[in-house]
């Protein structure tokens, strides 16, 4: 444990990407294989099983410090994050002890099969032999949620740089559903074929936002798609079976079983990127619907009927079994066209609509209309691009409609967690309905850490009530809340839900008298809901 | 009739009939030590040790005070008072008054742990103890001085070989002096912020021994002094440098700096955990040290370790003050401090004015 809590203290030290790459690439080239192994999986977002629950940690925590648990509780929400409050205070370790990250992941999972009474010694006994880092970092693998910092885009460069393999064939490689126990780091890292597993996804390529589209140069250059708001996923078809990823890495399969049937039409050796849609009548249904389908493993009939969902095909990544990702864009999107042609209508994938135009002009007009076709706005893709990795710029661009945009008062004000632990940056807002203000949305961002920094003084100082961590302010300031889409809501006290909510601007021009009205709100709804 | 009283003013005394570090004007007042959250303007007379009055009259100017040594008892009409090392800055005192047999003692600010600077701290056995808790939470719990001069030293040798000089930001009476004696002067110079520079100085004149400093000038670069420490109040580490000292790696000296949440806020490159008040031992010893029974808590997270001491069987109770501890936002304007709940440390007073 002590090299990687040499690795985290060097990461945490920096604030410079070289500096962090530079530790990173040093322990990938030191480390013992599982150890590196582990290291990958974590930055990764891989974790290990849970073997105790936070609750019982806390209880265990405050006894080896010495302290009641009221006490814990109290000085949890000053640090923000549970691991370190637990690293805080417990006492100096009694030794040291130079066994290596894996090691206290097996010991983990041997914990995991243990009864109550030996968990509880063989980890106080772990926390004992630790200092405070190596305490933090494996009572991080206890909690789950190892966020450090450290981007998984910033371990494979790492990664590339010590092992002098290419970035993009690494971010593949570490793509899809293997954990430190099924494989090794010869096979995840060296082996020589990366589609050895059959259900591995292509790393998504994304696209930067922009407003303007004056130095795109000729309108013909660019294939255009609406951007639908749905989850990004990728449809991978090979050896008669089929998986469902979400751009987030998280297999999706089992939540839409819809799209098993598709293995009756598109060959073995497929590969398509898309967006999932709830979809009826040739039309998007609102987000909700799909909402509902996001939360639930298993799906019940019924819901199933309700918001039935579809593929909308941008992209073929793989044909045959051949990585066609090096094509022009016009090229696999011919491809794709071809074969979503040989599937049957009712089957759930439809090719994304070509809108492209000769003329700017006439593609900004169509843009405009995004919302009356349930899009946000369109995607412009280069026809000669080929399908790259993560987010570049250059060839592929999101040109989003503007936001809907509401002026309101906050209400409510909560600290967040973490990094912003001490500040308040958790906000709602209401509108004004007579002489009533309705709460309607929450907002977490959009201001920079000098104006939360403010706000945070002024709410100290201007608190009229607390609910627990929730304080009532005086209702003074007013934001500018930028959304993507409105929906009826019968949860929510003003009838309506917001889509990406955000504090656009801080309007510190305006009164709370001067803001909008739940008529106001309810107008929006019965345009654009 | 109760020794001290708690009121609007400050901790008053009915049988001497002065206050004890007023935050507003009194005809008496005895200073516990020279921050400007416990030594203000506008009080008819002073009383304090020698090395606090030395401050005080630097940063306050004409006033009119007397000094007391540490130790010596001097009658106040129907009171008497002694002034006793708290170990918080060079200087620093808790004061002991007694009435009619009765001992109550005003911790001021302090910590238990050595500075190599500072008069360390005595525990003064007393009835009550009115005691400072800006870090009462169990989660603080600082730095041995011994590992804390190695990392500060390790950080600036780093910068020293890449060329780079260190920018530390400390408060500049009590811990840019204290930060000084950690130094290891073989690294480089060390070069000092006139704040800071002015405070070493009055310090100088009262016979402290401080390492070779120079201080900073508007037209200094970082090549005329290579390998340099700067030692600046953390108000400055926010503003901008002079282009001769682009580049730098700057750092924060602060008890907050325990908290990884607030050390990735700060724009600092390094947090290093320095606080020259007690940590959460230090505040649990010093109390018991006492053998006090009532327990005053005045500054920090006041309410959770009242109901602490209570747990373990203190008499505890919480007193309003305008002492403000070590602030959190070292960048001043915006009065950003730590701790929800009954929150805490600092109320964002600008950089310098407590500690």
């Amino acid at each position: 444990m002590q090299d990687f809590a040499r690795l985290f203290t060097a990461l945490d030290q920096s604030t410079k990407t070289t500096v962090k790459v530079a530790a990173l690439a040093e322990f990938f080239r030191t480390a013992e294989d599982a150890d590196k192994l582990w290291c990958v999986a974590l930055f990764s977002g891989r974790r290990p099983r849970r073997v105790i629950t936070t609750t019982t940690l806390r209880e265990w925590a405050a006894e080896r410090a010495g302290i009641p648990l009221w006490l814990f509780e109290e000085s949890y929400p000053v640090v923000g994050d549970l691991a370190e409050t637990i690293s805080l205070v417990l006492p100096p370790p009694d030794r040291t002890d130079d066994r290596p990250l894996n090691h206290w992941i097996a010991r983990l999972a041997e914990l995991s099969m243990a009864g109550e009474a030996e968990r509880k010694s063989g980890i106080l006994a772990a926390w004992d032999g630790m200092e405070r880092t190596e305490r933090l970092l494996f009572t991080k693998l206890l909690t789950g949620g190892f966020r450090l910092g450290v981007s998984q885009k910033l371990m494979t460069r790492a990664l590339a740089q010590a092992t002098g393999r290419d970035e993009a064939e690494l971010t593949h490689r570490l793509m899809g559903a293997w954990t430190p126990g099924s494989v090794t780091w010869e096979s995840l890292i060296e082996a020589s074929d990366p589609t050895a597993d059959l259900s591995r996804p292509y790393p998504f390529y994304l696209a930067y936002q922009r407003e303007e589209t004056d130095d795109l140069g000729p309108a013909s250059d660019w294939f255009a798609e609406r951007k639908w708001d749905g989850i990004r996923g990728q449809l991978v078809l090979r050896g008669g079976e089929h998986h469902l990823w979400s751009r987030g890495e998280e297999l999706m399969t089992d939540r839409f079983p819809e799209f098993a049937r598709l293995r009756d039409w598109l060959p073995p050796g497929t590969v398509i990127d898309g967006e999932v849609l709830a979809f009826a009548g040739e039309r998007p249904l609102p987000f909700n619907a799909l909402q509902k389908r996001i939360g639930r493993k298993t799906v019940p009939k019924k819901l199933l009927e309700e918001s039935p969902v579809i593929l909308m095909a941008y992209d073929l990544l793989e044909e045959h079994g051949t990585d066609i990702r090096p094509l022009p864009f016009t090229e696999r999107r011919a491809r794709l066209a071809a074969l979503v042609a040989t599937v049957p209508a009712d089957a759930p994938v439809r090719l994304s609509a070509d809108v492209s135009a000769e003329d700017w002009d006439v593609l900004a007009a169509t843009r405009a209309e995004s919302r009356d076709h349930a899009a946000e706005g369109l995607m412009l893709k280069r026809r000669s691009s080929p399908y790259l990795s993560g987010r570049k710029k250059g060839d592929w661009w999101k040109w989003k409609v503007d936001p809907l945009t509401i002026d309101a008062v906050m209400i409510y004000a909560q600290s967040g967690s973490g990094r912003r632990a001490n500040l308040f940056t958790d906000f709602t807002f209401a509108v004004r309905d007579g002489a009533d203000l309705v709460p309607f949305t929450k907002a977490y961002s959009g201001l920079t850490d000098a104006e939360f920094r403010q706000i945070t003084a002024w709410v100290r100082k201007n608190t009229l009530q607390r609910f627990g961590p929730v304080r009532q302010v005086t209702p003074e300031h007013v934001f500018e809340i930028a959304f993507e889409g409105i929906q009826e809501s019968p949860r929510h006290k003003s009838g309506v839900a917001l889509r990406f909510p955000r504090m656009a601007r801080w309007r510190r021009d305006k009164p709370a008298s001067e803001i909008n009205t739940l008529s106001d709100l309810r107008e929006m709804l019965a345009t654009y809901g | 009739m109760s020794v001290l009283t708690f009121t609007d003013r400050g901790i008053y005394c009915p049988a001497g009939d002065f206050h004890i570090d007023p935050w507003r004007p009194a005809d008496r007042a005895l200073i516990t030590h020279a921050h400007s959250d416990h030594a203000r303007w506008g009080m008819g007379r002073y009383l304090a040790t020698p090395r606090t009055a030395a401050v005080m009259r630097h940063r306050l100017g004409e006033i009119e005070v007397s000094t007391i040594p540490y130790g010596e008892t001097r009658r106040i009409d129907g009171a008497r008072v002694s002034f006793h090392p708290a170990g918080h800055v060079p200087g620093s005192a808790q004061i002991r008054v007694e009435v009619g047999g009765e001992v109550w003692v005003v911790s001021g600010d302090y910590k238990t742990a050595e500075d190599g600077l500072s008069e360390p701290f005595e525990p003064v056995r007393c009835h009550a103890f009115v005691s400072e808790c800006t870090f009462g939470l169990p989660v603080f719990n600082w730095t041995p001085l011994e590992a804390l001069r190695a990392e500060i030293n390790g950080w600036w040798a780093a910068n020293a070989a890449a060329g780079r000089p260190s920018i530390l930001g400390a408060y500049s009476l009590g811990k840019a002096q204290r930060l000084l004696t950690d130094l290891d002067p073989s690294i480089g110079p060390i070069l000092t912020h006139s704040a800071v520079e002015n405070v070493n100085e009055v310090l100088r004149a009262e016979g402290i021994a401080l390492p070779d400093t120079i201080r900073l000038a508007p037209d200094m670069t970082a090549k005329d002094h290579p390998g340099a420490m700067i030692l600046a109040p953390p108000s400055a580490l926010g503003g901008a440098w002079p282009k001769g000292f682009r580049g730098a790696s700057t750092a924060f000296a602060s008890g907050w700096m325990a908290l990884r949440g607030v050390r990735r806020r700060r724009a600092a490159d390094r947090g290093f955990v320095v606080s020259d008040h007690a940590d959460w031992e230090g505040l649990n010893a010093a109390i018991a040290a006492t053998g006090a029974e009532r327990i005053f808590v005045t500054h920090g997270y006041t309410s959770v370790f009242r109901r602490w001491l209570e747990t373990r069987g203190y008499d505890a109770a919480v007193v309003e003050t305008d002492y403000e501890g070590e602030s959190l936002d070292a960048a001043a304007e915006s009065g950003a401090e730590a701790g929800s709940g009954d929150g805490a440390g600092a109320r964002g007073g600008t950089g310098d004015t407590a500690a």
